[in-house]
């Protein structure tokens, strides 16, 4: 990790990372001005001002993306062999690794999340997606069904053609790459949309690995959801439809895919519950101290995380030693400028997220849940004055309140407390969401009756918010339709045909 | 504020309820001009939306059976969530307006950026709000 480090913001002299004035979409393996020549302002959260725009497309751009993906996909999913495919989803790889540096300094202005976290987490993460789908490409195998000794069905993974892919704003990178690898690794092409507030990072990742990527496989195209998110999901020349991000938006995603009769994948909210048993307690050592930062991690890239663990429950025995030790913690979580490797927590996407998050503390209050940490705004003054900066918050209550059911997006936890295994299992379940969960104890065979009582995708024993290619994500009950982040996803992004062949001369003697 | 419609009279338990402020009505006056089906709201469940009030054309969005109105605005109705609708049961929302992209696939709040946003009122009963 580098430390003692301040980046200097794109385009500003002295950067690592070239800014254009204004980009275009990214359609055919080039960067092309929208159609009806719109484009929008891109903002940086951390000043909370304009630093670059992006085209405003229009259903018009949409299809000239889909024109670029149809054109490419005879070649690249039936006439490349597929170890040469492998070959390009590992250059896309090495190319972004190549560029990590300035593709983390680019994400960490465009989003707001600490520079350290793109530096470790997501262009790292990114990185081994690529790498991950290239291998696991060449490992999908059919299978052969001997119906009898002459009869064979050939059961054969072929590519849908050319699918849509939404990716929201708070992992725009990491995001983007768990959806684009196992598409391409299918022998798809693509055409992205990435989120309204964070579209400018993908097109620089376009521009870096544009040399290794043959035209019109990935497409990227920005703009309004309303309008380029719908122009895409309606389209009947998708073959299906990607989607993470918000429950309502997720339903209409699903109604789309209906009309078109295609299938649609979707990962979306969560309010996941960190259980903390008694035991984590019984001695201070490394293992304690993990599952304090286990607590601490609803702040990680300020709880804008589909898989916040947003609700910790805390075993009632522990709770005042255990809250002492994780407010003491929390206070010493340093705020600013995420472009310093010193920053642990930037500022929020937008100004609606900041309405959003302020407007649930309210809600918080008014339910009569006790504020034990931060609650509003952050004053940061300087140049950093305009941006969308909150305090790390804690809520104590009860698991029926809003800000205990509801989804904040923002680095503001709820608490509560229980007092045996079948409490925590109780509580933990009594939400709509099944995304991710947290277990902290040292009893292995507790761990897993828990991990296993728990309704949710994702269930971290003794750890959280780790991500690794190779295990399976997504959701349970509302949080969602598929599975990411493993070979299985390559299953989304294909069809099967049974070729069925018989070896037999004799006739069936039916007619 | 007087533009509530309560969709369900249940005395027996409270219901959610909702309004909308001057601001979010002239919004919505606007939108009919250019929507003329109409419009719908549909609060958001969470991810990163969470509170946002989506607005759709009408027929946009199919209505389920199990989606619950919980009120009018401008002439427009506000459905739930049904699993959503119990934990609003205290809750007031309040619509509004503020500057920004509307979220998701949602209509902008009349004009290009400006979108609906909800404040809440949590309300002991259902009389002490809905003035």
């Amino acid at each position: 990790m580098q430390v003692n480090k301040t980046y200097v913001p794109p385009g500003q002299p002295g950067s690592i990372v070239e800014l254009k004035k204004r980009y275009g979409n990214y359609i055919g393996g080039k960067f092309i001005p929208p159609v009806k020549g719109q484009y929008m302002e891109d903002i940086s959260p951390t000043t909370g001002k304009p630093f670059t725009e992006v085209a405003k497309s229009t259903p018009e751009d949409v299809e000239l993306a889909l024109d670029a993906a149809h054109a490419a996909k005879e070649k690249w999913g039936e006439i490349l062999p597929l170890s040469e495919r492998a070959k390009v989803l590992n250059k896309i790889a090495d190319a972004i690794e190549a560029n990590e540096e300035m593709l983390s300094v680019a994400e960490s202005w465009e989003n707001g999340k600490p520079v350290r976290e793109t530096l470790n987490v997501d262009i790292p993460m990114a990185v081994d997606h690529f790498r991950y789908f290239a291998g696991a490409a060449r490992m999908l195998e059919g299978t052969i069904t001997e119906v009898d000794k002459d009869t064979l069905a050939y059961n054969i993974h072929e590519p849908l053609g050319v699918v849509g892919q939404i990716v929201p704003f708070n992992f725009p990178l990491m995001l983007a790459s768990w959806k684009i690898a196992p598409a391409l690794a299918a022998g798809n092409c693509t055409v992205v949309k990435p989120a309204s507030p964070t579209p400018w990072s993908l097109l620089k990742m376009m521009e870096v690995i544009n040399d290794v990527v043959p035209p019109g496989v990935i497409n990227v195209v920005t703009g309004p959801g309303a309008e380029i998110g719908k122009a895409l999901a309606t389209s009947p020349r998708i073959a299906k439809i990607a989607f993470t991000g918000e429950t309502v938006t997720g339903r209409l995603i699903m109604q789309y895919a209906a009309q078109n009769i295609i299938p649609a994948t979707l990962e979306l909210g969560g309010k996941s519950p960190n259980i903390f048993f008694e035991d984590v307690l019984d001695k201070d050592d490394d293992f304690m101290r993990k599952a304090v930062e286990g607590f601490v991690l609803y702040s990680f890239n300020k709880g804008e995380v589909c898989t916040c663990p947003s609700r910790a429950l805390i075993q009632k025995s522990i709770y005042d030693k255990f809250m002492a030790k994780a407010l003491d913690s929390i206070k010493k979580i340093k705020q600013g400028n995420p472009l310093d490797t010193n920053t642990m927590i930037g500022p929020q996407v937008s100004a609606q997220q900041i309405q959003k998050i302020s407007s649930y503390v309210e809600i918080g209050k008014q339910e009569g849940a006790q504020l034990l940490a931060g609650g509003e705004r952050a004053k940061m003054g300087g140049e950093l004055e305009g941006g969308y900066f909150f305090q790390p918050t804690v809520f104590k209550g009860e698991n029926n309140m809003r800000i205990f059911q509801e989804e904040i997006f923002g680095p503001v936890i709820a608490v509560t407390t229980f007092e045996d295994e079948q409490d925590a299992i109780r509580i933990a379940n009594d939400t709509l969401y099944g995304l991710g969960a947290g277990v902290w104890t040292r009893d292995g065979t507790r761990a897993y009756r828990i991990g296993r009582a728990i309704k949710a995708g994702r269930v971290w024993i003794n750890c959280y918010h780790s991500y690794p290619a190779g295990a399976v994500f997504g959701g349970y009950k509302i949080s969602g339709v598929g599975r990411e982040t493993h070979r299985m996803a390559l299953e989304h992004y294909t069809q099967v045909k049974s070729m069925l062949v018989s070896y037999s001369e004799k006739p069936m003697g039916f007619f | 504020m007087k533009d509530v419609e309560m969709a369900a009279a249940d005395n027996s338990e409270q219901v959610p309820s909702v309004v909308a402020t001057p601001a979010a009505l002239d919004a919505i006056g606007q939108l009919l001009k250019s929507h003329r089906k109409g419009v719908v709201f549909f609060q958001s469940g969470g991810c990163c939306d969470n509170s946002a009030p989506m607005c759709f054309e009408e027929g946009e969005m199919i209505i389920g059976q199990v989606d619950r109105l919980i009120g009018n605005v401008g002439g427009c109705p506000y459905y739930i969530d049904f699993r959503q609708y119990e934990t609003y049961r205290a809750s007031e929302i309040i619509l509004d307006v503020e500057d920004g992209e509307a979220d998701g696939f949602s209509l902008p709040a009349g004009r290009e950026g400006k979108h609906f946003i909800t404040r809440t009122k949590i309300c002991a009963t259902n009389a002490s709000c809905n003035v």
